[in-house]
């Protein structure tokens, strides 16, 4: 396979799921910042904080759902918005459109200029059903590889690629609630807390898991990050995340007939994710593991370019 | 009058369209319309469009597509088969000769000037022998037709002729859509084009290729208008569709950069223009090219399809000769005739088109795509006084053709089905065997009266049907 090819489906595959993951940002902004509170509001900045934009808004002014809509929805100039995300995907996507089956390229084609058509106004208007239709158009071309991409190396890379991205939103989002809880320690515990803490959990659409693997019960955020860190069964955590790229590392390794680097940074941190416990990670501090994690996976990142001669 | 492909003197519907019109009566105008509508949601839909970048609107447009065919009956097409396969050795046979002996310019039947003094002629090929002889691959010639019987050359593509896959997709759809017509017609297969063109230049891999020699289309990339093209067939072909950073040249072999490291590349079909191929060698201010390309080329280490300086032999000024070619080469009479063309650079034929511009189609001899010419008839008077003095400033750059009266086909109209203009380019393929697919691309003006029926001035195309026997 052409470097450029496994490069263009890894970034692909991240695009899709940087979209999807920033659309379920918002629906948990949206969802926390609807809660009556005290005026210092920090919902929006935090959703800004996570996605690295935060910089775009000055410090000191409120930040309002009209801004997120802006940046991280219509903004093509910011990278890191869904708009941006897409098109980007697509672009990758057309370059190497010989990798891909019809199916996929067409989840990708159709309706690629729709967010085009939306000013900030009519997007707040039509908020939920274009949140919608991003998850939508990630779910239809993920489908679209399940069931028709040979699973050749392009599936590896953009399997691989599709994980890394997702593991790092899901730890951006439990860094969310580092930020949002930061001003006001006060109600750690609390009714509030409580409702934040449900709100990452629906974001990653795990409520109902919570549930079942927990057997219901309160919440709790050790449970919550025990789900959403350490739980090897749950789809959007750390855990299975990194299983998918170590599995797929070695695939690569094998068919490539050498070992990586990356596959020892990925297989480290999943040995050291089977041995931890979540009350552990909260001694040691959330905050701090998570960074730690998102280090961790950027590295991974450039390894994985440096072994297959896309860095 | 000009010819309607659909109906004789008498107004007749001709034997090979009969299926068609029982077809277009059984669902009627508006039921066609409604499916035309399906079949642009699909051509959409699997992005089947044509990249125009920097001009605002839609970056990706679609060609329009017109769902009445295009038919050629069997009679008709062993005409056109044997004239062009004639056409496409004629001209490979000219550059061989141009880059060799010279025996048509010693011979008085080319002037040396037109060949040597062509900006489309590589001095850096002379005496350099491409694998086979072979130095244009992929021969589209476009055709015209003027009455009943008469198919005239328009233009030869000895470069990189573009728009097969709108013949492989046309028909595509077309079948998806109408199984039923076909299932009733007797339509030749088009299919095998990209297995021809595999198996074309696979033969003419350099000497030290192997039996299985490694072949990548070269694309320039995704914003190239004919983008969409170059990654279908590198599809259809099973190849890696590749990009100028993804090669790289060592050791006079190319090499492209894959996940396992450097893998060797035998044939190249690019889709990139001389000049941009090799900074090296040509234009060293491209950012295109794969520097020390030329130089593996001339050493024998990888196959360029098709051939640098290839394209001195579709050049206007060229063109003229191409009849004589046949005759020289070939010892044959030509099958399809030239249209009639004026030489500029003959004082002559210079004084006559300058007399009679309002009247002709004045064309620049390095022109393509329907740019940079003059339709003297829907030009203005200061249109055409304008033109008179680009020709009078450098005549030797010009050709003057007569208006043609070009057929006309069916084309669905939103009431009924109306007449337009046509031409048709059909892709023979030459490496040790030569290949030609009964098809082509036809191309199609949809405006009512114009000639013009370049996509990137608005034309459309058709599924084009040649019938078996």
């Amino acid at each position: 396979m052409l470097s450029r090819t496994a490069e263009n489906i890894f970034w692909m595959a991240r695009y899709i799921e940087r979209a999807e993951s920033t659309a379920r940002l918002i629906q948990m902004g949206q969802r926390m910042a609807i809660l009556p509170g005290p005026i210092h509001r920090e919902e929006w900045r935090s959703v800004l904080r996570v996605t690295g934009c935060d910089g775009l808004i000055e410090g000191d002014r409120p930040v309002a759902e009209a801004d997120i809509v802006h940046l991280l929805l219509l903004d093509e100039g910011n990278p890191s918005s869904i708009r941006a995300c897409m098109l980007r995907a697509r672009a990758n996507g057309r370059a190497v459109r010989t990798a891909l089956t019809q199916d996929m390229w067409e989840a990708l084609n159709e309706d690629w200029r729709k967010l085009e058509h939306y000013d900030v106004a009519s997007a707040r208007r039509n908020l939920p059903e274009l949140l919608d239709w991003v998850k939508t158009r990630a779910s239809t071309f993920r489908g679209a590889a399940e069931t028709g991409q040979i699973r050749n190396a392009g599936h590896d890379f953009l399997r691989i690629g599709g994980a890394l991205e997702r593991a790092e939103m899901t730890l951006r989002l439990l860094d969310v609630k580092y930020y949002v809880l930061l001003p006001e320690t006060s109600v750690v515990g609390g009714a509030r807390d409580h409702y934040q803490w449900t709100s990452v959990l629906h974001a990653l659409s795990a409520a109902r898991a919570y549930h079942h693997v927990y057997g219901g019960g309160d919440y709790t955020p050790w449970r919550i990050a025990d789900l959403l860190i350490l739980n090897a069964q749950f789809p959007r955590s750390l855990s299975f995340c990194f299983g998918q790229i170590a599995w797929h590392l070695d695939r690569l390794a094998q068919a490539h007939g050498r070992r990586t680097a990356a596959q020892a940074t990925a297989a480290g941190l999943l040995s050291e994710l089977r041995d931890r416990e979540s009350g552990e990670i909260f001694e040691e501090g959330l905050h701090e593991f998570v960074q730690n994690a998102l280090a961790i996976t950027n590295r991974l990142s450039r390894e994985i370019a440096q072994a297959y001669h896309f860095a | 009058m000009a010819f309607f492909e659909m109906t004789d003197q008498t107004g007749a519907v001709r034997p090979c369209y009969a299926e068609v019109r029982r077809w277009v009566e059984e669902v009627g105008i508006e039921g066609l319309n409604a499916r035309l509508k399906e079949a642009e949601t699909i051509f959409r839909r699997i992005g089947i469009t044509f990249a125009v970048y920097g001009e605002g609107g839609d970056p990706e447009r679609l060609i329009p597509f017109d769902l009445l065919p295009r038919i050629f009956s069997a009679a008709e097409w062993r005409v056109l088969d044997r004239g062009i396969r004639q056409r496409a050795r004629a001209l490979n046979a000219f550059l061989y000769d141009v880059y060799h002996r010279g025996e048509i310019i010693r011979a008085g039947i080319v002037p040396g000037e037109l060949v040597y003094r062509n900006k489309a002629f590589l001095p850096e090929m002379i005496g350099f022998d491409p694998p086979g002889r072979v130095y244009s691959h992929i021969v589209g010639i476009d055709i015209i037709r003027t009455g009943e019987g008469g198919f005239q050359v328009l233009e030869d593509n000895c470069r990189t002729p573009s728009g097969v896959s709108y013949m492989l997709e046309n028909r595509e759809i077309m079948q998806r859509m109408f199984p039923e017509l076909f299932g009733a017609s007797r339509v030749a297969p088009v299919d095998s084009y990209p297995n021809d063109l595999l198996a074309t230049l696979k033969e003419v891999a350099p000497a030290g290729a192997g039996s299985d020699p490694t072949v990548v289309v070269l694309t320039p990339g995704a914003f190239n208008s004919a983008y969409y093209e170059h990654s279908f067939l590198a599809d259809l072909m099973g190849v890696e569709l590749v990009e100028p950073m993804d090669l790289y040249v060592d050791g006079d072999k190319v090499w492209m950069k894959t996940t396992h490291g450097p893998k060797r590349v035998d044939v190249i079909y690019r889709r990139i223009d001389d000049d941009y191929i090799d900074p090296l060698a040509f234009r060293p201010d491209s950012m295109l090219g794969v520097p020390g390309l030329f130089g593996a080329y001339r050493a024998g280490g990888v196959t360029l399809c098709s051939a640098p300086g290839a394209g001195i032999a579709d050049d206007k000024a060229i063109y003229l000769f191409v009849p004589e070619m046949i005759r020289f080469y070939l010892s044959e009479k030509p099958i399809l005739e030239n249209v009639p063309t004026w030489r500029c650079a003959l004082p002559d034929e210079c004084a006559y088109v300058l007399d009679h511009l309002g009247e002709l189609v004045a064309k620049e001899v390095h022109g393509s795509g329907g740019y940079g010419m003059l339709i003297g008839p829907k030009a203005t008077r200061a249109e055409i006084d304008a033109y008179a003095a680009r020709i009078r400033a450098d005549p030797a750059d010009f050709i003057a053709q007569p208006t043609l009266d070009l057929s006309t086909v069916p084309v669905l109209g939103h009431h009924d089905i109306v007449g337009r203009h046509v031409d048709f380019r059909p892709y023979c393929l030459v490496g040790k065997q030569m290949r030609l697919a009964p098809g082509g691309l036809t191309r199609v003006a949809l405006t009512e009266g114009s000639l013009v029926v370049n996509s990137s001035q608005g034309g459309g195309v058709k599924d084009t049907w040649v019938l078996d026997e």
